[in-house]
């Protein structure tokens, strides 16, 4: 709680206090004094800023985020509209990200410096190489333009009525989700790996053999847990790069999404849609962080023990 | 074996050494030549293929490819290693004292690592970008910035592990203090992981300007940067494909220079594995 008070406070000061005049930068450079005393009066700059800080507080936590300047619509119904797009994508991605870095980081690791290793090693380091942008445009040549399979962009809808569907709306994403997934999945992979081989150096690890478990069974059973603490901390950080991530891919496909409304609300000058997004997103990010730091608990008790 | 000859003998590490050095040398060549003005127009020979006169072809104004590219470098390095310097500077410092005083010290660190990571480069970009404009200077404001919870997070998380295990324990009944087995013990078992964490930094941060210049947010024109270069080639793909996979190209294989280079260090440093070979 502490975390979103102090980032909606930065928010509210670097957007909607600094650098002096919003109302100027919102209408651009060309703009009459009136117009731009006009929008200060629409948008409430008139008022104190402590008054504006709390009324704009009371709007996040009632979902009352005032109107978009651009759009001229409730800024609460463009995110609601946009997060049928961009929380499935993400969510897709992650689940595609976790599923290919686990298998490929344990099976690595349990190769070490075998050929299955080294296939793995050299896949995740082109993954990682790949700038998920340019393997969403090679994705879309391929797969939308050579081989029709998926959309190679916009969004169908989830549904029937509105021309998309389900399934429709799934194979928009399907592209997007994999050019997102292949960078995060290398990355996480290699992590997988690299602690991975760090357990498998451990006594515990020697002595689970020598009692009798198989290879695997320690591999999956004692080894992976006590791996999770680095992999889970990679996984956090890979939820924001994962937002950022969205950005840029929801305008590689054209996608209707929020990582596309910030970038047109920045193109648009739109500074309170902006504020919102960026605090949305910060809430988001930091909300995910939390729950890593209570699952690192759950996965090592040792870490429950307070100081030393 | 002294490390200059055990890393010569280091495939991955020599490999990934020759692409950066690679990388370096374009970069730096580019202050005192390349093959034709970077941002000279010649629309009478815009979209000419590769030939000997354009050893890359020429963009939609006639803009050389080959000289896009070369001082295109610069940007590509001065992001990667300022914003990785500013990561671990401090990053690096908070985790292990978070990892060291535990209690109250650790919960600010974290929730300050939190903070920090509640705004991704991207957002950071673009918040700054919003008021002071897109340009270089602040996509690597940005994207430096984020890497200090990044590493904060990484460095605490690892060194929490080193300091649970006996021969800290040891250390500490042998009566020396947090500082001094932070550096002697905490910080060496971590170094390998850090290794690994820089080298993927600076290829994430090299991705990011990439993605920020893609965007409009990074590098501005008449400053060639790869991330535009691909922006500009995705709109002439059915016209000249190439466009979009030079600069593509440039950037995968600079990240894997370095992720290669890394890799290799990892290797070279981490007397564990060594001794496991």
């Amino acid at each position: 709680m502490l975390t979103l008070a102090v980032a909606s406070a930065l928010v509210f000061a670097v957007l909607g206090l600094l650098p002096g005049n919003v109302a100027q930068v919102m209408l651009g450079e060309s703009a009459t004094p009136e117009a731009v005393a006009a929008l200060e009066h629409q948008l409430g700059l008139d008022r104190p800023a402590l008054v504006r800080y709390a009324d704009w507080l009371r709007g996040l936590a009632t979902f009352d985020l005032g109107t978009s300047h651009a759009y001229d619509a409730p800024i609460a119904e463009l995110i609601a509209e946009r997060l049928v797009v961009t929380v499935p994508l993400a969510l897709l991605a992650m689940a595609l990200t976790v599923v290919l870095a686990l298998a490929a980081g344990v099976y690595a690791a349990s190769r070490h410096n075998r050929a299955g290793d080294l296939a793995v090693m050299a896949a995740s380091q082109l993954g990682i190489a790949l700038p998920s942008f340019w393997s969403g445009i090679l994705l879309a040549m391929l797969f939308a333009v050579t081989l029709p399979w998926f959309p190679s962009g916009g969004f169908a809808g989830w549904h029937e009525d509105e021309g998309g569907g389900l399934w429709e709306g799934l194979r928009s994403l399907v592209l997007p989700a994999v050019a997102l997934a292949v960078v995060q999945a290398a990355i996480l992979a290699r992590f997988t790996r690299s602690a991975v081989l760090d357990v498998l150096r451990e006594d515990f690890v020697r002595t689970a053999r020598a009692k009798g478990l198989t290879r695997r069974a320690v591999l999956w059973g004692h080894v992976l847990r006590n791996a999770m603490v680095p992999v889970l901390t990679v996984m956090g950080l890979q939820f924001a790069n994962l937002i950022t991530g969205t950005v840029v891919i929801e305008n590689v496909f054209s996608l209707p999404g929020l990582g596309r409304l910030v970038f047109q609300a920045i193109g648009n000058r739109d500074l309170p849609l902006v504020q919102a997004l960026v605090m949305l997103i910060a809430a988001a990010v930091v909300t995910i962080n939390f729950v890593v730091d209570v699952l690192y608990a759950v996965i090592d008790p040792r870490l429950k023990l307070a100081g030393r | 074996m002294n490390f200059p000859s055990r890393a010569l003998k280091h495939k991955s590490f020599v490999a990934g050494g020759v692409l950066v050095a690679l990388l370096l040398a374009l970069a730096l060549l580019s202050f005192v030549w390349t093959p034709y003005p970077a941002a000279e127009i010649d629309v009478p020979n815009k979209l000419q293929p590769p030939s000997a006169a354009h050893w890359l072809g020429t963009d939609s104004l006639g803009r050389d490819i080959a000289s896009q590219l070369i001082v295109g470098a610069r940007a590509s390095i001065a992001v990667g290693l300022i914003a990785v310097g500013i990561g671990i500077a401090g990053g690096v410092a908070l985790g292990l004292l978070a990892a060291a005083r535990r209690g109250w010290v650790e919960e600010a660190v974290m929730r300050l690592a939190d903070f920090g990571l509640a705004f991704p480069a991207l957002l950071t970009a673009i918040m700054l970008g919003a008021i002071y404009g897109p340009g270089l200077v602040t996509a690597i404001v940005a994207i430096g910035l984020f890497n200090i919870p990044e590493f904060a997070r990484i460095t605490r998380a690892s060194a929490n592990t080193v300091w649970s295990r006996e021969f800290v324990l040891a250390a500490r009944a042998c009566g020396k203090g947090r500082l001094r087995t932070t550096l002697e013990h905490v910080l060496p078992n971590i170094a390998s992981v850090l290794i690994v964490q820089a080298t993927i930094r600076f290829a994430i941060a090299i991705l990011a300007e990439a993605s920020l210049s893609y965007l409009g947010l990074g590098a501005q024109p008449p400053l060639p940067s790869w991330g535009r270069m691909l922006s500009e080639g995705q709109s002439m793909m059915y016209q000249a494909p190439l466009l979009a996979v030079w600069p593509g190209l440039a950037i995968v294989l600079s990240v894997l220079g370095l992720n290669l280079m890394g890799d290799g260090l990892r290797d070279l440093l981490d007397p564990k594995l060594a001794r496991s070979r």
